[in-house]
């Protein structure tokens, strides 16, 4: 039972992880919980279900569902940065530099008009998710550890690695780097810091794509609905892990992920909504900078 | 620096900028819009969405090349039509307006139909809610996004305490605004020190709780079934029944929160939260208890919620959950940025808007929450002061007494060069 | 007593010693010049003077009574008032409502007073209007009550700031910077201002760039360097000290800035 449920939460918390990131991502870089980032997930998952389509009514068939499923999260990660590029060029550049409030009420009209316009687009009902994985699985201390849940922890862990690749071992990720710790000294030295923000919407949004088709292969079902609970868990995993952090991103995603799924487990699971913003408010009160983050101190 | 690229120049230019715009939106559109069993696998969807942007370029381009940038001249036009309402009613005086306002909101209703008169009772629902959530958001510039957990807190207050106590609506009505301002503190005081957007996520977070708690709560909210047979309110011997005494009792309602709202705004508390909404760091150096302010903001704003739940508790007779979802939320923000953050006419007039528009064209009801959604974004990037702008004077007198306070300055002893 | 006496004063960021043990007072009546290159804690200071920024170790006394660990807020209803070297007006107020704000910590009104607007609360608000209307004046921006703080020109920005900082009936105003980006007939008429608000009895401290301004202006200098106290004297004394010379030298000397 406990070794289940832990295997659950840390495949429930490596998907948070990879969500949270994108909110990590672009807090750290221009400040803004970017409220759209769960319905960015939310496409992904449709993304998916959309490639699959096309690919079984154009006959292409393939030695492996895996190639079928490498074709889709590629699709879903080129469709998802590009959402993510165009929102932010749309709903928050031009708002640079002008109040607090006015990005975050911009970041929630984008996320209410996605979420609406894939209803309207694809159907308010939910949809089934193509089944890809016929592995059994393997047993593991009496408990069960399915292909996808193994497929899930995965990817994500890859994923991770190779952000942070990217963040230390390349030119934009140093350019990233400097943006997010001072954006005017960054465009002073040279950087375009408009490119690198763009370059962390691509990144963020392709990561929550991957996370969108992982989560649609887990559940079997997707709605338009699933990237508002998910976008504030991860914001949860985000801040938990201290924002703006990128380790602390996937440290906070594993620990929600477990957290929750010993709480669903162990004392109820119609509240297991509620555990998330309890721990929410607690780390916010206790400790803002969450587990790896540093002081937030005010600046003058 | 290299030579820019192709598409670079390209993107500069005006019309291959509109040209490459639209189609990006088209293929952006086109997986979620296609459909593969449809006649040319519904195609022309996205390629509406790209007309769509085109013509919306067009306009931008036609606007800008007459004279300045387009988004500032649309402001422009906006503004002035805001002006100008704005400047109508300061050229009459504004007891005149007052009254022939009031006196059309009392007769008018009189000769309309039950459907209608339902209508304008939900106008005045939401203008209260708006003009609550306008001290938060508008006023002292918190993002609160659960804000109708309040509204929850009103209702299940009159719901329970009169199927289960027997208390009448007059007694409960100041207890449901007490317990969601006090609910307000409560939440407030340990999220209030934190970053203005992390106050909006745990404001959120706050309203799913309290959502998920009264749809689980079984013994106690009867979850999703909800609240039954909730008595209607009743005064000295006068049952409230029908539509219009209902009407009548949220236009009192309204009108108590505008003359509320309107004199906060107006006075020292209401210049300290606009204060801080525009610098925390300087207005707390002048001398402004922030988290003071912001606990005010948040239990005043959250007693107009909880008045109005207690009102639409006993209108409906019967809440459930389902009246108290984060949407709902949204629309109320949603009336507060369209209308105008910090002007009570602007949040009145967004109020109304939100309501009766979507009522008119009930054939876009699909459609409603979309249009929200996107014009939310198209106001915060183009007009983020909203439809009429808030106007805010140094006090809250005529200018004819400004003057007398003017002169009265000239012969003061400490006058100095 | 010493209207301002700060001890020991110390604040580090990490490793970085932002400021190092300064010692500093001000005596009732005087202008002080705060002066030192970019990045010598002079803002950081004033940030934990006014409570903004609390200060590592150290004292600072107020006619006697501790400010240390007091919020901002608390600091102004103190009597300590000041502008800020980023210009931060309230942008979305009117010129008369950014001095009004000013005059909070005075005010008394409360909640049951806004709505209900008794004789007393009327009488307050049209004091305080009739005090920011005169301090509007007073700085040199009569007229321009009604406008939006964002519609002024920069100096006037920043004489603003001074009529606000006033509005709370300080007994010591600190200034960051006033003279920054003004020309010389501006920066002449705030030399001439500040004098002004000394003859009404309040005291002032100001950090400042403009040589020229802040030699001919002040009483007292002190210099600070890497967080330091390096110097501190008459304006003769300092312009003449090794240790001064030494710190500006590598950018314009004191010499340079003054000719």
């Amino acid at each position: 039972m406990l070794v289940q449920q832990l295997i659950n939460g840390l495949t429930l918390g490596s998907v948070y992880a990879l969500i949270a990131l994108g909110y990590t991502m672009v807090y750290g870089i221009i400040e803004l919980i970017n409220f759209a980032h769960g319905e960015i997930y939310m496409l992904g998952a449709y993304m998916g279900i959309i490639t699959f389509g096309l690919l079984t009514t154009l006959h292409l068939t393939f030695p492996t569902s895996g190639a079928a499923l490498l074709i889709m999260m590629v699709m879903a990660m080129l469709f998802c940065g590009a959402c993510g590029i165009t929102i932010e060029r749309l709903a928050y550049r031009p708002l640079r530099g002008a109040s607090r409030l006015a990005p975050l009420i911009s970041a929630l009209g984008v996320s209410i008009f996605l979420q609406n316009f894939v209803m309207l687009a694809q159907g308010p009902r939910d949809k089934g998710f193509p089944h890809l994985f016929a592995g059994e699985g393997i047993d593991l201390f009496g408990s069960r550890i399915s292909a996808i849940q193994m497929f899930i922890m995965a990817t994500s862990v890859l994923m991770m690695a190779a952000l942070q690749l990217l963040v230390h071992r390349t030119k934009i990720g140093k350019a990233m780097r400097a943006t997010a710790q001072d954006m005017q000294m960054a465009s002073l030295v040279g950087i375009d810091v408009d490119r690198v923000i763009s370059a962390t919407f691509l990144i963020g949004s392709a990561l929550a794509g991957v996370a969108g088709i992982m989560v649609g292969m887990y559940y079997g079902l997707i709605n338009f609905f699933i990237g508002y609970i998910a976008g504030i868990k991860a914001f949860t995993a985000a801040v938990l892990g201290g924002i703006g952090n990128i380790p602390g991103a996937m440290l906070g995603g594993l620990l929600l992920g477990l957290i929750e799924a010993l709480g669903a487990g162990y004392i109820s699971s119609e509240y297991k909504d509620v555990f998330a913003f309890a721990i929410l408010v607690l780390v916010l009160i206790f400790r803002p900078s969450g587990l790896l983050g540093k002081d937030i101190s005010r600046r003058v | 620096m290299p030579t820019p690229r192709l598409s670079i120049t390209l993107i500069q230019r005006p019309f291959p900028r509109i040209v490459l715009t639209s189609l990006w939106f088209g293929l952006l559109s086109l997986p979620l819009m296609m459909e593969l069993k449809a006649p040319f696998f519904g195609l022309e969807r996205p390629l509406l969405v790209s007309a769509g942007v085109a013509m919306a370029g067009l306009m931008r381009l036609a606007v800008s090349q007459r004279g300045g940038p387009g988004a500032e001249r649309v402001q422009r036009m906006v503004g002035s039509i805001g002006g100008a309402v704005r400047h109508l009613t300061e050229q009459i005086d504004r007891r005149v307006i007052y009254v022939v306002a009031v006196a059309s909101a009392v007769v008018i209703p009189l000769s309309l139909n039950r459907y209608h008169i339902d209508i304008l009772t939900q106008v005045g629902i939401y203008v209260t809610l708006a003009l609550g959530l306008n001290i938060v958001v508008g006023l002292a510039g918190l993002l609160d996004l659960g804000y109708v957990a309040f509204y929850a807190v009103g209702a299940y207050t009159y719901g329970l305490l009169s199927t289960r106590v027997g208390l009448s609506f007059w007694e409960v009505l100041p207890l449901g605004a007490l317990l969601a301002a006090i609910f307000g503190i409560l939440l407030g005081i340990p999220v209030l020190r934190l970053r203005g957007d992390y106050l909006a996520i745990v404001t959120l977070g706050f309203g799913e709780m309290i959502r998920i708690t009264l749809n689980n709560w079984d013994s106690v909210t009867r979850g999703p079934n909800g609240i039954l047979g909730i008595a209607r309110p009743r005064l000295l011997g006068f049952t409230f029944s029908s539509p219009i005494d209902y009407y009548y009792l949220i236009l009192v309602i309204v009108l108590l929160t505008i003359f509320v709202v309107d004199r906060l705004n107006q006075s020292r508390i209401g210049r300290a939260w606009t204060a801080m909404r525009d610098d925390e760091v300087a207005a707390e150096a002048m001398g402004i208890n922030l988290m003071k302010a912001k606990l005010l903001a948040f239990g005043l704003g959250a007693t107009w919620a909880g008045l109005a739940g207690v009102f639409f508790a006993a209108k409906m007779t019967f809440i459930s959950p389902e009246s108290f979802t984060f949407f709902e939320s949204v629309i109320i923000l949603c009336m507060v940025v369209l209308g105008g953050m910090g002007s009570v006419l602007g949040v009145i007039l967004g109020a109304s808007m939100l309501v009766i528009l979507p009522e008119m064209m009930r054939q876009f009801a699909l459609y409603r929450m979309l249009i929200f959604g996107g014009a939310m974004v198209v106001m915060m990037v183009l007009r983020p002061q909203g439809l009429i702008a808030s106007s805010r004077r140094g006090i809250a007198l005529g200018p004819k007494d400004r003057q007398g306070s003017a002169s009265a300055a000239v012969t003061s002893p400490q006058k100095m060069g | 007593m010493p209207l301002l006496e700060i001890r020991k004063l110390s604040l580090s960021f990490g490793g970085l010693r932002a400021i190092d043990m300064i010692d500093l007072t001000v005596e009732a009546d005087e202008i002080v010049g705060l002066i030192g290159p970019n990045g010598a804690g002079k803002t950081t200071l004033f940030n934990c003077v006014t409570g903004i920024v609390p200060p590592t170790s150290g004292e600072i006394l107020y006619r006697g009574e501790s400010l240390t660990g007091l919020r901002p807020d608390q600091v102004a209803a103190k009597g300590v008032s000041r502008t800020f070297q980023n210009i931060r007006l309230f942008r979305e107020m009117t010129v008369l409502e950014n001095v009004m704000v000013g005059g909070h910590c005075r005010m008394r009104a409360g909640v049951a007073g806004a709505i209900f607007r008794p004789k007393a609360v009327i009488k307050e608000e049209e004091g305080l209007a009739a005090k920011a209307l005169e301090l509007l004046r007073f700085v040199g921006l009569e007229q321009k009550e009604d406008l939006w703080a964002r519609q002024l020109p920069y100096g006037d920005q920043r004489r603003l700031e001074i009529a606000r900082a006033m509005a709370g009936d300080p007994s010591l105003l600190l200034l960051d910077e006033p003279a920054c980006g003004m020309n010389p007939q501006e920066t002449n008429a705030l030399m001439e201002l500040i004098h002004l608000i000394r003859k009404r009895g309040i005291t002032v401290l100001l950090i400042e760039h403009q040589m020229k301004m802040v030699m001919g202006i002040s009483d007292r200098l002190v210099v600070l360097d890497h967080g330091i106290k390096i110097a501190e004297g008459t304006p003769e004394a300092v312009r003449a000290d090794p240790a001064v010379i030494g710190a500006y030298l590598g950018k314009e000397s004191i010499g340079a800035q003054t000719g």
